[in-house]
């Protein structure tokens, strides 16, 4: 048992692959370590960059580490106590766990969506409008109409919801809610989007849907996308990145991922043979 | 100005309001802890002169001359039981004050001491007759106006007028405490007597009697009936069904329901319809069992909720009847949530007054209950009498009072709580 | 023999009958060659013990409760001269005898004799009710011990009996309400038959006190109930502004900033006010903030004085202010409220907060703009519930307001309320029947139907609204 636990912590000392890209990163990850109470770790040495405009998704096996680490990106593990974290995570170069970063200008720019979608006990406009009327976004209601109108369409929700604007959002479908709170999202006007599987609580159209809209979304965010499907990974993602047991262990564009995996691991997993 | 600027021009004035409402949830806390704070304190400091009384060295003359008794070898307890014992203190005053003759002073000479002294000499003439023709030293308890006053509770400054202590007493006192006559003691009385228009004799043991007679009554009433009712309604009720319905209705209602409409219901049915007696343990526990049964039905259902059906399941599949996993496994296993709720659900009634007024508890009472059919009166209406008498020192004795009101509930909660950390159960 | 004993005997019965419908099981499977029982030979003796102790014990309880009241019945229906009484002096009357009948003491008055009549039917009560339940008993012992054969499923009826049995104690609650609207529904209506109620509802004026003679002082008494309803809700505003925006903000406090070491040392502290009798708080409210809140009143009037402002000049100033009965009830119902709201704080989904939060909102903005919404509902019912009990609350009232019945909406001024009334009429000398006491009957209904309608709403939203996240 404790040979296994050796062999492994070799296995995994450093990531394969190619987890740090040439240019400028949106946002990097160096040596990050997270903690819960101190006596267990989650996240080992994690080093890994996103790329602008590109998605990058992270799969693994259940508590691998893959969600901490993107509830880290936009400091989402401050509300859970006793959580701490090393290392530098830094987005358009700026260290976001300095002192002068403030988590809630961090979340403006990094957005997230949730495993389940969680639309607020509102009407379907004031979800969306939410974000905007706390930070000021829109000066008066006819911006706000606009804002809300551009962001339901850039969801692909305008269609369906224009004549209902005024209803509760949790009467809409999975699917629709889900694609609800990423316009909820982008009406924030966010750099990045955090999606932590996004699909997990939909139906395979409702999922198809949300897969497209993510394609679409890609041109002009930076997205992190957490999913249990190897399909969808492959099907959405430019870079895909594996997680094992806290530790990352390969990065690399997706294609080279699912065809020629270089570490056993990810081979194990990929294939099906661990999982 | 882009997005990213927009938003951190709102930033300042975004956390400070996230400041000043945190300050609000803090100020919140704050004033409620210090009310708590205040009102212990407060109740403390009230209650602490209750604790002491004054009593009074007197040289106590059994002579037969003041007794009116003839000498003889034994008397019988009859004999004894009506001589002029208050003479006795009386006289003893007279020869420590000799030469006041003004009637007024002169009645408020004998009232240095408390009127119940004569019951104290009588019960010791009775215990030893030998002390008759003898005189003998004895320590015997102040008024309770001379108590306030040697407690310093009674302002020396302000005009005599105003005082209930008038100038000659206050001399007499301070003579007899340069005398060495006077001598502050742990007030024993408080604990082992019953109630009194003097609030020197006056204790908390009547009413400490009656509250357990009461406790009684109520933990048999309600506590059966209260899990039998859960039980059937948690375990055999059917869902939808209209009566099913009403009884949960009224349940949760009913441990809404002012207290007081429970006395009112213990006066027209149980005094005037049954003819339970009245100021009885009898009829206070009944009107209080009523009104914990909805508390007690209400945490029995919590605590068998809580008993995972994977249990009742494995037990049904060996082959057991419903019941016999009701009381083999789900009773046993739900047994500390049930407690504990029934012990909350009994120091609600230990405390609890209103009802109890109307069904005639709150009458004077002097003598120790003795059983359930015996007038008495409870901690609570104790307090509630005691803080309508006019008398100063009454305010020491509901102070004290209520601190011993509140020592119970603080026990009975403790209790709970090391029940339900002893006991809890993850499942 | 006393109540109390022969209970004992039945007790003592009922143990042994189990040994005796058990043996005879037990007989069966051995001597018939070894037949199969139905049920466990024990199931057999609680049958049996069953049959034997319940019906003798059900009526044994119901007659206890009825004798009293059917002897003295019985006893006046045998004395003209007391059924010449009128009903007052007739249940002074029947007080006296039923304690003659106890101390035996022997004049020849016409109370004495009844005591004699009553008493002597009180024991013949007593000996048919032993006999009727032993006979019962009995029944019960031999109907069951003559059906004991191996084919009776008598596990199944005795878990059927026992199911009736929790049924019933059930049913207990449905009879504890039927009970109280019974014992205030009688005396109410005779109350409205003796005053309208339209004086009832909308008159202003309430002296209760009637004259026991004609020139006295007083006159007839009046019944205006405004005065009582407005006093009740003045106190019951003033204790919310206190309660609901403390307690809601304490709870939001403690579920959403404070940290969960904090958390577990202010609730339980907190809940010690919750805990506190309310005899205490009102010795507390009518002794320290009472006074203190008087001296304030003075202080304000001298200001008004000073600077010339006529309204706090001319200001009434009464030690049983609204004020202070309504600041302690506040905080009485602090803790209340707390706990209320804290568990429909802490029933709002985390994914709402995390929904909130990602977007880029603070903690108060979360709050105050997606978790208050959402646990609306149950705020406000919980705040209907203190209201309920708000206005129930006797003893707070009963020590530190008054019995002066007046329509003031001057916080320093004092006022009465509902609950201290119906227990100034209760107690005291009270001649039963009375308007003064009917009265207190009628009041007490109207507190029960109010406080009934605001529990039902009440429940109902919280109810509704814990369905929602379940």
């Amino acid at each position: 048992m404790n040979n296994n636990k050796v062999e492994l912590d070799q296995q995994l000392s450093e990531t394969v692959g190619k987890p740090l890209i040439n240019g400028t990163p949106k946002i990097t990850c160096r040596d990050v370590n997270v903690f819960y109470n101190q006596d267990s770790q989650a996240i080992f040495d994690v080093n890994v960059d996103l790329a602008k405009n590109q998605i990058l998704a992270m799969i693994g096996p259940s508590g691998c580490g893959k969600s901490t680490l993107l509830r880290c990106l936009n400091r989402m593990n401050d509300t859970i106590d006793g959580c701490s974290i090393t290392g530098k995570i830094s987005l358009d170069g700026e260290d976001i766990y300095s002192n002068d970063i403030d988590p809630v200008l961090l979340r403006a720019k990094v957005g997230m969506v949730f495993q389940k979608p969680n639309p607020f006990p509102k009407s379907i406009y004031d979800n969306v409008a939410y974000g905007p009327r706390l930070h000021g976004i829109a000066t008066n209601n006819s911006e706000l109409d606009d804002v809300v109108e551009e962001s339901l369409i850039k969801a692909g929700l305008w269609k369906e919801t224009k004549d209902r604007l005024n209803k509760p959002g949790t009467g809409l479908s999975g699917g629709q809610q889900q694609r609800l709170c990423i316009a909820r999202t982008i009406a924030v006007r966010p750099d990045v989007i955090l999606m932590d599987e996004p699909t997990s609580a939909l139906d395979p159209i409702a999922t198809a849907t949300i897969e497209e809209l993510m394609h679409e979304l890609k041109s002009s965010y930076t997205i992190a996308v957490v999913t249990h499907s190897m399909q969808q990974a492959a099907r959405i993602s430019d870079r895909c990145s594996y997680f094992h047991l806290g530790r990352l262990v390969e990065v690399n564009d997706t294609n080279i991922v699912f065809t020629n995996p270089e570490h056993e691991l990810t081979e194990n997993y990929i294939t099906g043979r661990f999982g | 100005m882009n997005n990213i600027e927009i938003v951190q021009k709102g930033l300042k004035k975004r956390y400070a309001k996230e400041r000043r409402f945190k300050a609000y949830g803090v100020f919140s806390i704050i004033i409620s802890l210090s009310f708590l704070a205040f009102l212990l304190f407060d109740i403390a400091l009230k209650a602490a002169p209750a604790f002491t009384q004054t009593y009074i060295k007197l040289d106590i003359d059994f002579s037969h001359k003041v007794l009116r008794i003839n000498e003889k070898s034994s008397y019988t307890k009859d004999e004894l039981f009506e001589l002029p014992y208050h003479k006795l203190p009386s006289k003893s005053l007279y020869q420590l004050f000799p030469g006041i003759e003004n009637r007024k002073q002169k009645k408020a000479l004998r009232k240095l001491v408390s009127s119940g002294v004569r019951y104290n000499l009588r019960n010791m003439v009775i215990k030893n007759s030998k002390l008759i023709g003898t005189s003998k030293s004895i320590w015997v308890l102040a008024d309770d106006d001379i108590d306030s006053l040697v407690k310093g509770l009674i302002d020396r400054n302000i005009p005599e007028a105003d005082r209930r202590v008038k100038d000659f007493q206050i001399a007499w006192i301070d003579k007899l405490q340069l005398e060495n006559r006077v001598e502050s003691r742990f007030n024993i009385n408080f604990f082992t007597s019953g109630d009194s228009r003097e609030p020197e004799q006056a204790g908390i043991l009547g009413a400490l009697k009656g509250s357990l007679y009461t406790m009684l009554i109520t933990l048999l009433l309600s506590f059966p009936i209260g899990v039998a009712a859960a039980v059937y309604l948690e375990e055999f009720a059917h869902k939808n069904n209209w009566l099913v319905d009403m009884i949960e209705v009224n349940i949760n209602n009913l441990a809404a329901v002012p207290s007081i409409v429970f006395g009112i219901l213990g006066l027209a049915v149980y005094i005037n319809l049954f003819g339970v007696p009245r100021s009885a343990p009898l009829a206070g526990g009944l009107v209080l069992g009523l009104m914990t049964l909805p508390i007690i039905i209400i945490t029995t259902r919590a605590a068998i909720k809580s008993v995972p059906p994977s249990i009742r399941e494995a037990a049904l599949g060996l082959g057991a009847s419903k019941m016999q996993v009701i009381i083999h496994h789900v009773l046993p296993l739900s047994m500390p949530g049930i407690l504990t709720g029934s012990i909350i659900g009994m120091a609600q009634a230990l405390g609890e007054t209103a009802p109890l007024l109307m069904i005639g508890m709150v009458a004077f009472v002097a003598d120790i209950p003795q059983g359930f059919f015996d007038p008495s009166t409870v901690l609570p209406v104790q307090i509630y009498i005691w803080s309508d008498s006019p008398e100063r020192s009454f305010i020491a004795l509901t102070s004290a009072a209520i601190i011993m009101l509140l020592v119970f509930l603080f026990l009975m909660n403790l209790l709970a709580i090391i029940l339900r950390k002893k006991f809890e159960t993850r499942w | 023999m006393s109540n109390l004993n022969f209970f004992i005997i039945l007790l003592i019965i009922a143990a042994i009958v189990f040994f005796i419908g058990q043996k005879k099981a037990y007989s069966y499977s051995m001597f018939n060659g070894g037949a199969k029982l139905h049920s466990l030979p024990n199931y057999y003796g609680y049958l049996t013990t069953l049959w034997t102790f319940l019906p003798a014990f059900g009526v044994f309880v119901i007659w206890s409760f009825f004798e009293s009241n059917v002897s003295s019945m019985l006893t006046i229906s045998q004395f003209s001269e007391l059924q010449q009484l009128s009903v007052d002096e007739l249940s002074l009357a029947l007080n006296e005898i039923k304690i003659l009948a106890v101390t035996n003491s022997s004049s020849v008055s016409i109370n004495n004799q009844a005591a004699a009549v009553y008493s002597e039917y009180l024991n013949h009560s007593f000996n048919l009710k032993i006999l009727v339940s032993v006979l019962l008993a009995l029944l019960g012992f031999f109907y069951t011990y003559l059906r004991i054969k191996p084919t009776m499923q008598a596990r199944n009826s005795v878990e059927k009996l026992i199911v009736y049995v929790l049924f019933t104690c059930a049913l207990i609650a449905i009879f504890t309400t039927v009970g109280i609207i019974f014992s205030v529904l009688f005396e109410s209506i005779e109350f409205f038959s003796q005053v309208s109620i339209t004086e009832f509802f909308f008159g202003t004026h309430w002296s209760p006190q009637i004259a026991i003679r004609e020139d006295q002082v007083g006159g007839s008494g009046s019944f205006g109930a405004v005065p009582l309803f407005w006093g009740t809700i003045f106190i019951s505003f003033i204790a919310m502004i206190i309660a609901a925006p403390l307690g809601l903000i304490a709870a939001i406090f403690l579920s959403e900033y404070a940290t969960s070491q904090v958390r577990a040392i202010i609730k339980p502290i907190l809940e010690i006010l919750a805990g506190i009798p309310t005899v205490v708080y009102g010795f507390f409210a009518a002794l320290t903030v009472g006074p203190l809140v008087r001296d304030f009143g003075y202080y304000l009037r001298e200001i008004g004085i000073n600077l010339d402002i006529e309204i706090l000049a001319n200001l009434t100033v009464s030690t049983e202010s609204v004020l202070a009965v309504g600041l302690v009830m506040g905080m009485m119902i602090v803790p209340f409220i707390l706990s209320l709201s804290d568990d429909v704080i802490l029933s709002v989904p985390n994914a709402m907060r995390d929904g909130s939060i990602a977007l880029g909102a603070t903690k108060s903005e979360t709050v105050w703009r997606v978790i208050v919404p959402a646990a609306l509902p149950g705020i406000v019912g919980g705040f209907l519930l203190a209201i309920s009990r708000a206005i129930g609350e006797t003893m707070i009232v009963l020590m530190a307001a008054g019995v002066a019945a007046n329509l003031t909406a001057n916080p320093m001024n004092v006022v009465t309320t509902i609950t201290t009334q119906i227990v100034t009429l209760l107690t005291g000398d009270q001649e039963f029947d009375s308007v003064k006491t009917l009265a207190a009957f009628a009041l007490g209904l109207g507190l029960f139907v109010t406080t009934l309608i605001l529990n039902i709403i009440a429940l109902h939203v919280v109810k509704k609204y814990r369905e929602q996240y379940e």
